[in-house]
C-alpha cells in the first residue's frame, strides 16, 4: 500500500534547527558580537544598508550575523523590518556640500579647493594577501594621520572644513547642467507606490540606489565598453558625514535627527548642446549610504545612461532601456524569484507530462503511417 | 485618378525638430486613392521623418496630418484617441519596412505573421485563418509548404513578400513604405518591385514609398516629392520630375545618380 | 510595529497579520477595484514581506487584508496542505494573526493556494486566494509594461491568439497546459496564474470570490462571484482539458486532478488526486482505488 509523504511541518522545523546550529558554527570558539561585526565588517554593513534601505549600523551588523555572511539574505532581513516601520515624512534633501569630508577625490582636476583627500580606500593597496591578520595581529596601521575632526564614528579622519563640491565650481560658470532644482513636491516612493514606467528622476534614482552592486556593476561597465558611452569622467566621489535634517510640521522648525554616512559620484559626462542649450557637460549622479564608491560610481554611469531620451541621444544599449534597468536592478526580488523553482511545481509538471507523452504517441503513429 | 477625387491623406505645414536638428520643415502634401507617391532624398533630407510623421508614429512639432475615414470624411488624426488610432494601423493601413526583421515577427511561422491581423480583428476560426494566409502566401509568391516556416529561414527577398502579405491582409487603403527595396541584391530588387507594381494596381492601393532610389521611384510611383534638408525643394507627376527637374539640386540628382 | 527594550536589543512585535492597518487599508482598497474591473491588473504598493518574492508574498499580501479573526484559514500548495510552502504560510498566519486553520475545504473561509483550485465546489461565503508570480498573460509575448498596459487599455489581444495558432500550426494542439489564458466578464484577457488548464472550468461563474495577488510585480486581480471566464481558443480547435486514463488510486475518484507518483526505478507509477483534502475525505466516506488500504 501506499501512503504519501507528509510531515513537511517537521521537515521545516528540524532543517531550522540545523541552519541555526550551521550559523552559530564550532561552539568552542566565541560567538562574533554585533560589535565586531559593525567594526571590522564595515564594507558588508555598509552594503546591507545601502541595498536595505535602511541606516542603521546596529540591525545591519545582526542581519550580517543571521545570515551567516549571506549579505543579500541580509539585505532580505533589513527590508523586511523596514517595511513595517511608519513613515513621520521626509527629510529635508541631504545637502552634500556641507559633508563632513572622509574621503574626496576628482579626476577632472589635478587641485581644487579643499584638495583631494585619499581618506580610507584599498586604492593603490597592493592586493598581496596580509597574514599577519589571519594572525590575529592588526595589519600595518602605520602612517601619518592628516587633521582630524569631528570624527566621532570609528577613527576616519575628517577634513575640518566644508568642501565645495566640483560640479558647483564648474557650474559657477555654466559648464555643467544645473541640478533640478528642489520644487518642494513630495517624491515618489518607490516602497509605498507601484512605479509605472516611465518614470521621473526620484524614482529612478531610488531604484538605482537600492539596486544589487553587482547588477549596476556590469551595466555601467557596458556603457565603459561602448554600449551606449558616455565619455565620463569622476567629477568628485566623496564619502563623509552628513546631517539629517527634519522639519517637524507640528512644531514649525527644523531639527537635526543625526548624521548619516554617505557616498556620492558625480559624473561628468560630454554633450554637444543644442538649440536651446548652449555645449556643456551633463551629469550622472550616484549617491549610497555607506562606503561603497564602486556602487555610487556604477550608479552615477548608469542614471546617465538613462538619460537619453532626455538628452536627445540614440537608445542603442541594455544600460539605456529604462525598464530593463530599473525592473531587474533589486537582488531581493531577483534572488526571490530565481530561487522560488526550488518549490514544487508538480502540477504543471504533470501537465506538461501528459501533452509530451500525447505528442509523442501521435508523433510515432505518424511515423508508423508514413512507414506503411 | 481623377481631378474630381478627393485626397485620401492630407499632410499641412508639417515641421518636426529634434533639439537643434530640424527633422522636418513645413512640409504640405496630398495623396489621392489609388495613387503611388514617391518620396525621394539623400539619406539625412528629412524623408524618413517625414514618413513617420505621416504615419502617425512621431509626433510633429507643428502641423497636422488628416485622413479620409471609410465614413468618407477628412479628419485629424491628432483628433482620434490610442484605439482609433491603432485599430487604423491595424486595417486600413499598412507600413513595410526597409529592415523585414522590424515589420515581422521574426520567431512566428509565414501563416501566423499573415494571420496576426486578421486575428487582430476578430478572426476566430484556425482553418480560414490558414486558408487566408496561403492565398495571400501565393499572391506573394511564397510556396504554400512554407506556410510553418518562420522567417528567420527566408532569404531577405522572401521577408520582405512575406512583409507585404501580412500588412495586405486586411485591404488597407494606404501603405507606407520605407526603402522596401534596399538591402536586396539587384535581380531580387527588380522581381519585388514587380510584384508590388502588380499588388498595388490590383488593389488599387495608395503608397507612400521613401526612397533615396530615384529608380525605384520611376518604376512604381504616380507622383513624387523632392527633399533636401527637411524640406520638399520639389514636387510634380514623376516623369515630368525626372524627365525635366526644374531644381538644381534635382538635376544634380538626377544626372549624378540617374542611368533611367 | 512596536519596539520594547528587552535585554541587548529591542523587542519586535507586529500588527495582527503582520501588514499594519494602513497597509491593509491599501490593499483593500486595490481588491476593491480589481472586483469592480473584473480581469484588470490593479497595480498596488506591495510591501516587502518576510518571506521571498516569488514564494507567495502576493497571495500573502491579499490574505492578510482579507482576513478577519474569525475567520478559518487553509493554505494549499499544488493541492496539498503538507507541502513545505504550504505549511510555511499557514505557519506564518498562525503565528501573526493567531487566526483558526484548517486542511478541509469546506470548512475554510479564505483558501490560499498555488497552482490549484480544490475540486470540492467552493461556496458564496468563501474566498479563494491565488498566488501570482507573473501576472501578464502577455508577458512571455510583448516584455515592455508599457507595451502591454496599452494592449490591455485597447483590448487588443490578437497577439495572444498568434500564440494559439502557432501551437496548433507546429503542435496540432493548443500546446499551453498551465497558466492558460482566459477571458474574464468577456474584456479583459487574464492569466490565472500557473493552475493546470484543468481547473480553468472551475473559475466560470465560480459562487467564491476569486483574488489573485502578485508580491514581485505589485499587481491585483480579481474575479466577482458569478462571472463569466471563457478561456482562449478557435472555434473549430475548442478548449479541452486533459482526461486521465484511470481513476485515483487511492480513492478511486474520477474527473479529479492527478499527481503521477514513481514507485520505483522501474517504470512503476500510481496516479493519486493532488487535492489530498478530496482525496483523503473519499477514503473517509470509504471510497477506495486499487491500491487503497
Amino acid at each position: 500500500m501506499y501512503v504519501a509523504a507528509k510531515g513537511g511541518e517537521k521537515a521545516i522545523r528540524n532543517a531550522h534547527a540545523l541552519l541555526a546550529k550551521r550559523r552559530r558554527g564550532n561552539e568552542n570558539l566565541p560567538s562574533i558580537g554585533l560589535d565586531q561585526i559593525a567594526a571590522q565588517l564595515t564594507l558588508a554593513v555598509d552594503r546591507v544598508m545601502a541595498e536595505g534601505s535602511l541606516y542603521d549600523i546596529e540591525l545591519a551588523s545582526l542581519a550580517v550575523k543571521q545570515a551567516r555572511g549571506d549579505l543579500i539574505e541580509a539585505i532580505f532581513l533589513i527590508r523586511a523590518f523596514r517595511t513595517t516601520l511608519p513613515r513621520f515624512g521626509n527629510a529635508q534633501p541631504l545637502d552634500t556640500s556641507r559633508m563632513l569630508v572622509r574621503r574626496r577625490v576628482s579626476a577632472t582636476f589635478k587641485d581644487l579647493p579643499g584638495g583631494q583627500l585619499l581618506g580610507p580606500t584599498f586604492d593603490y593597496t597592493h592586493r598581496l594577501l596580509d597574514t599577519a591578520l589571519g594572525g590575529g595581529e592588526n595589519g600595518d596601521i602605520s602612517g601619518d594621520s592628516p587633521v582630524a575632526s569631528g570624527g566621532d564614528i570609528g577613527d576616519i579622519p575628517a577634513a575640518p572644513v566644508a568642501m565645495p563640491r566640483v560640479t558647483d565650481l564648474l557650474g559657477q560658470e555654466g559648464l555643467i547642467e544645473a541640478s533640478p532644482a528642489d520644487d518642494g513636491a513630495e517624491p515618489f516612493d518607490i516602497t509605498r507606490a507601484p512605479v509605472a514606467y516611465p518614470v521621473d528622476r526620484a524614482t529612478r534614482l531610488q531604484t538605482l540606489a537600492r539596486g544589487d552592486e553587482g547588477y549596476l556593476l556590469a551595466l555601467g561597465y557596458s556603457t565603459q565598453r561602448g554600449y551606449a558611452r558616455s565619455h565620463p569622467f569622476v567629477g568628485e566621489i566623496r564619502f563623509g558625514d552628513v546631517e539629517v535634517i527634519f522639519e517637524v510640521p507640528e512644531l514649525g522648525f527644523e531639527v537635526s535627527l543625526g548624521t548619516v554616512q554617505v557616498t556620492e559620484c558625480q559624473m561628468v559626462n560630454q554633450f554637444k548642446g543644442s538649440a536651446e542649450v548652449p555645449p556643456q557637460f551633463t551629469r550622472g549622479y550616484g549617491l549610497v549610504f555607506g562606503q561603497c564608491e564602486r556602487k555610487a560610481m556604477s550608479m552615477a554611469l548608469v542614471e546617465r545612461a538613462l538619460r537619453w531620451k532626455e538628452l536627445g541621444e540614440e537608445q542603442s544599449a541594455p544600460a539605456q532601456d529604462e525598464e530593463f534597468v530599473l525592473s531587474h536592478c533589486d537582488n531581493v526580488q531577483a534572488t526571490g524569484f530565481v530561487e522560488h523553482l526550488k518549490l514544487p511545481h508538480y502540477v504543471d509538471f504533470q501537465a506538461e507530462l501528459d501533452l509530451v507523452r500525447r505528442m509523442r504517441a501521435e508523433h510515432e503513429a505518424e511515423m508508423k503511417e508514413a512507414a506503411e | 485618378m481623377t481631378a474630381t477625387e478627393q485626397p485620401l491623406l492630407v499632410a499641412e505645414g508639417l515641421s518636426k525638430n529634434y533639439g537643434a536638428r530640424i527633422g522636418c520643415r513645413d512640409v504640405s502634401l496630398e495623396v489621392y486613392p489609388g495613387e503611388v507617391l514617391a518620396v525621394v532624398g539623400e539619406s539625412g533630407s528629412g524623408k524618413s521623418t517625414l514618413l513617420s510623421l505621416l504615419s502617425t508614429e512621431l509626433a510633429p512639432t507643428s502641423g497636422r496630418v488628416s485622413y479620409r475615414l471609410r465614413d468618407g470624411a477628412l479628419t485629424d488624426l491628432a483628433s482620434l484617441g490610442a484605439a482609433e488610432r491603432r485599430l487604423l494601423m491595424r486595417t486600413d493601413w499598412g507600413f513595410v519596412r526597409q529592415n523585414p526583421a522590424e515589420g515581422l515577427r521574426m520567431a512566428v511561422s509565414a501563416g501566423g505573421n499573415v494571420g496576426e491581423r486578421l486575428m487582430a480583428v476578430g478572426w476566430r476560426h484556425y482553418g480560414n485563418i490558414r486558408e487566408e494566409a496561403l492565398d495571400w502566401l501565393g499572391r506573394v509568391e511564397i510556396a504554400g509548404d512554407r506556410i510553418d516556416d518562420d522567417p528567420r529561414a527566408f532569404s531577405g527577398g522572401m521577408r520582405q513578400r512575406l512583409q507585404i502579405a501580412r500588412n495586405l491582409v486586411t485591404r488597407p487603403r494606404l501603405v507606407f513604405m520605407d526603402e522596401p527595396t534596399g538591402g536586396l541584391d539587384v535581380s531580387v530588387q527588380a522581381r519585388l518591385l514587380d510584384l508590388i507594381r502588380g499588388l498595388v494596381t490590383d488593389l488599387g492601393l495608395a503608397v507612400i514609398i521613401v526612397t533615396h532610389d530615384l529608380a525605384v521611384a520611376r518604376l512604381l510611383s504616380h507622383r513624387m516629392v523632392v527633399m533636401r534638408q527637411g524640406r520638399v525643394i520639389e514636387t510634380g507627376i514623376t516623369d515630368q520630375v525626372l524627365d525635366d527637374p526644374r531644381e538644381p539640386y534635382t538635376q544634380l540628382l538626377v544626372s549624378s545618380v540617374l542611368a533611367v | 510595529m512596536s519596539a520594547s527594550d528587552v535585554g541587548g536589543m529591542p523587542q519586535i512585535t507586529y500588527n495582527f497579520a503582520y501588514l499594519d492597518e494602513q497597509t491593509k487599508r491599501m490593499i483593500r482598497r486595490a481588491i476593491l477595484k480589481a472586483i469592480a474591473v473584473p480581469g484588470y491588473q490593479v497595480p498596488f504598493a506591495a510591501r516587502e514581506m518576510p518571506m521571498p518574492y516569488g514564494w507567495g508574498t502576493g497571495g500573502v499580501q491579499v490574505t492578510a487584508a482579507v482576513l478577519g479573526r474569525d475567520d478559518v484559514l487553509k493554505v494549499i500548495d499544488q493541492g496539498a496542505d503538507d507541502t513545505t510552502n504550504a505549511v510555511a504560510i499557514r505557519g506564518f498566519f498562525e503565528k501573526t494573526a493567531r487566526v483558526a486553520t484548517t486542511t478541509s475545504t469546506t470548512e475554510a473561509t479564505v483558501i490560499q493556494t498555488r497552482h490549484r483550485i480544490p475540486e470540492t465546489k467552493l461556496r458564496e461565503d468563501q474566498i479563494l486566494v491565488y498566488q501570482v508570480p507573473i501576472p501578464e498573460p502577455l508577458r512571455f509575448l510583448e516584455p515592455r509594461e508599457t507595451e502591454t498596459r496599452q494592449l490591455h487599455a485597447l483590448a487588443e489581444y490578437g497577439l495572444m491568439h498568434v500564440k494559439l495558432y502557432e501551437d496548433i500550426a507546429r503542435h496540432g494542439h493548443i500546446a499551453t497546459t498551465y497558466a492558460y489564458p482566459v477571458e474574464v466578464a468577456g474584456r479583459y484577457v487574464m492569466d490565472p496564474s500557473p493552475i493546470p488548464k484543468f481547473d480553468n472550468p472551475k473559475m466560470d461563474d465560480s459562487p467564491a470570490l476569486q483574488l489573485f495577488g502578485a508580491g514581485r510585480e505589485k499587481r491585483i486581480y480579481a474575479i466577482p462571484p458569478h462571472t463569466k471566464v471563457r478561456s482562449l481558443d478557435f472555434e473549430d480547435h475548442p478548449f479541452k482539458v486533459q482526461r486521465f486514463a484511470k481513476p485515483c488510486a487511492l480513492c478511486g475518484a474520477t474527473g479529479a486532478y492527478l499527481d503521477e507518483v514513481i514507485l520505483d526505478d522501474k517504470g512503476g507509477r500510481m496516479f493519486v488526486c493532488s487535492d489530498t483534502d478530496f482525496c483523503n475525505t473519499r477514503q473517509e466516506e470509504g471510497h477506495r482505488g486499487e491500491m487503497g488500504a
